[in-house]
């Protein structure tokens, strides 16, 4: 009752649906190749336009080679796909960003950024990790593809009004922990469906603390603890942020738009389904060691023993371990990485390259490791380049590659092979995530950059000052 | 593809493992293809358990056990489902022939897309699981039966039954073969009327 999400929720009802679900007002979707194409055919098969085409913006990135985006696509398939986006947006009228676009990228790291998505909004996309866009203060979450075709046919979608949960980190946090570490904390500590069915407003003293970045990392995690989405009130540090990006308010909007802004708060009454409040100072650096992201532990931690899992879970786990061939109990500081990588929708932003690079600075990379470090988008890249970054990370032997979602989740040409372990900066852990049968260890853009310069696993906290 | 459901008596395709993705429902690089040809995806559901690293039928996995061939009804631990938003895996559920999936907890996002593609998840007691799991182990000919009308499952084996949960408008929906868009995409003009009159 009279929380921020109701808020935003109730402002967008078109109706109630008897004894069902809510048809509720979108204001933005955006699209990317992967799951567009069939919401595109259904469009034309029923012999629908778009309803609201200005308020739909497309983009391709999850196929997107990171190098030579000047030429086509090799890969036949990834290009038909790509090529398909760009045909589909010519044909219902709707804008696109396309490869080499000065405003491509990574859909969840453009529409922050460009000022896309603001307060107050509701925002979809064919993909989970649309929780990003929560971190300016609106309730966006991922769809399926019939959902998608739903918005571009009625900029309408029917959804049951999830529940509420508030999640506050109160405290400091310590020297080399990040917003990423926060967010794999709170999924060891919830697990993968700990959130499942709520929706999740993050506050407290870190999270008002935290940067535009940190914030968009954090909520991009919320669906990795189930939560359809994940968001956090609007304050100065998000009105700071999105003043004087291409598609914010200008002149008289941009003050009308902040005075909104400004309501834009669960209220001192506001009553939450489930109230969690965690400790800043219980969080230090964390990796994954499972095949799930919820399967996390501190860096200086053991993988738990057997008998503490409860049995109904105990066969996943052990397949899980399996795969990841690690054992119950043991500690993995020190095991040897192959793959190290940079980017994703969750840490491609320039705060997660300035970390990155503020680490390797003065160091090489280590013999034997591979590094892929991939920007969110091409703004991100420009900054990289406008702050020397770029300079510093070839000093020590890293070179920056060209945007989109790549080792994410592997649909380009960026697969880590079979066998290989990979300290990723990226979202999920599943099995074959990566490539197939590549095994991935979740961390933070700091701990990913001390595996990258010492070979192995690493705590980052002793190249920290 | 539109479908109505009423109800089905079927074997079961037992998977008791927990937080099932939809990576692994269908791995990603199999989700390339513009169009919804069920028929494809079903192919590669479960491709990377389905098959051994060298591309052969790995003979563990329950997809290849003969006593599975022809169930309708997948029975998966907890939370299944979880991770991307790809209806893709919903469309590998479908069109590999499975019109339900049975798991004590479903991951928002799929089971939404699952609704949308006809195929039916039911939700069952954490007790009503393990004692279906059991008898499948039991005996692989077990019956299950669910009656979408009547809200029940039932496991023929121990005679048991359950009631579960599924609202109004979405039952409406697939025991008439109608879907969201239809619905949305009737009355224009009530979308029309909100946006004029929000703030």
């Amino acid at each position: 009752m009279n929380t921020l999400f109701d808020k935003i929720w109730d402002a967008h009802v078109v109706r109630k649906v008897e004894d069902g679900p809510t048809q509720l007002y979108i204001d933005r979707l955006y699209c990317h190749e992967v799951t567009s194409p069939q919401a595109f055919e259904g469009l034309r098969e029923r012999g629908l336009k778009c309803f609201r085409p200005k308020q739909i913006f497309c983009m391709p990135d999850h196929n997107t080679p990171t190098h030579d985006q000047d030429k086509p696509i090799a890969d036949p398939v990834s290009k038909a796909q790509v090529d398909a986006l760009a045909r589909n947006a010519a044909e219902f009228g709707l804008t696109h960003f396309g490869m080499m676009d000065p405003h491509n990228g990574i859909i969840h790291v453009v529409g922050p950024e460009l000022g896309l998505s603001l307060p107050g909004m509701t925002i979809v996309c064919g993909d989970s990790h649309t929780s990003t866009h929560g971190a300016m203060g609106a309730v966006a979450f991922g769809i399926g593809t019939s959902e998608v075709e739903m918005v571009l046919a009625s900029q309408c979608i029917l959804q049951s009004k999830p529940k509420s949960m508030r999640i506050r980190i109160e405290g400091m946090l310590g020297k080399g922990v990040t917003a990423k570490d926060v967010a794999l904390y709170l999924m060891a500590q919830l697990t993968t469906s700990g959130a499942t069915g709520y929706f999740v407003e993050y506050g407290g003293s870190v999270v008002r603390d935290m940067t535009m970045e940190g914030r968009l990392t954090l909520c991009n995690l919320s669906i990795e603890m189930g939560a359809r989405g994940g968001f956090v009130a609007p304050d100065e540090t998000t009105f700071a942020y999105l003043k004087g990006r291409n598609y914010a308010p200008k002149g008289d909007d941009w003050d009308r738009a902040v005075a909104y802004w400004r309501t834009l708060q669960s209220g001192d009454d506001a009553v939450f389904d489930r109230e969690l409040v965690f400790d800043a100072a219980d969080i230090e650096p964390r990796i994954t060691y499972g095949t799930n992201p919820g399967m996390g532990i501190g860096i200086s931690d053991a993988i738990p023993a057997l008998d503490t899992i409860p049995e109904a879970g105990q066969a996943s786990f052990l397949k899980s371990l399996g795969y990841m061939q690690f054992q119950p109990g043991e500690k993995l500081l020190g095991k040897p990485v192959d793959y190290v990588f940079l980017g994703a929708c969750t840490n491609g932003r320039i705060e997660d390259f300035r970390a990155f690079a503020s680490l390797v600075k003065g160091h090489h990379k280590a013999e034997g490791v591979t590094a892929w470090l991939v920007p969110g988008s091409w703004k991100v890249d420009g900054q990289i380049r406008a702050e020397g970054l770029d300079k510093v990370l070839a000093e020590a032997g890293f070179e920056v590659r060209q945007p989109g979602c790549s080792a994410c989740l592997a649909m380009n040409d960026d697969k880590i092979p079979a066998g290989c372990l990979a300290v990723s900066t990226s979202n999920r852990n599943f099995e074959g995530r990566q490539g197939p049968g590549s095994r991935t260890i979740l961390a933070s853009p700091y701990t990913a950059a001390a595996a990258a310069i010492t070979g192995v696993i690493t705590d980052p906290r002793q190249f920290l000052k | 593809m539109k479908q109505s459901f009423n109800t089905l008596t079927s074997t079961c395709i037992p998977l008791p493992l927990e937080n099932v993705d939809t990576d692994q429902i269908i791995p990603a690089r199999f989700m390339k293809s513009t169009t919804r040809d069920e028929k494809f995806f079903g192919d590669h559901l479960f491709f990377d358990w389905r098959h051994r690293p060298d591309g052969t039928p790995n003979p563990d996995f329950v997809l290849n056990n003969p006593a599975c061939q022809g169930s309708t009804i997948l029975v998966a631990g907890k939370n299944f489902g979880s991770g991307s938003s790809r209806e893709h895996a919903a469309w590998a559920i479908a069109g590999y022939g499975i019109r339900v999936v049975v798991s004590s907890f479903f991951a928002d996002i799929h089971k939404n897309n699952e609704l949308n593609n006809f195929v039916l998840p039911v939700v069952v007691s954490e007790a009503f699981l393990g004692e279906l799991f059991a008898s499948i182990k039991a005996d692989a000919s077990t019956l299950v039966t669910v009656d979408l009308p009547n809200q029940t499952i039932t496991n023929h084996a121990t005679g048991h039954s359950e009631t579960f949960e599924i609202n109004a408008y979405k039952k409406h929906c697939l025991m008439n073969g109608l879907d969201d868009i239809d619905f949305l995409t009737a009355d224009k003009a009530l979308i029309e009327a909100y946006e004029k009159k929000r703030p």
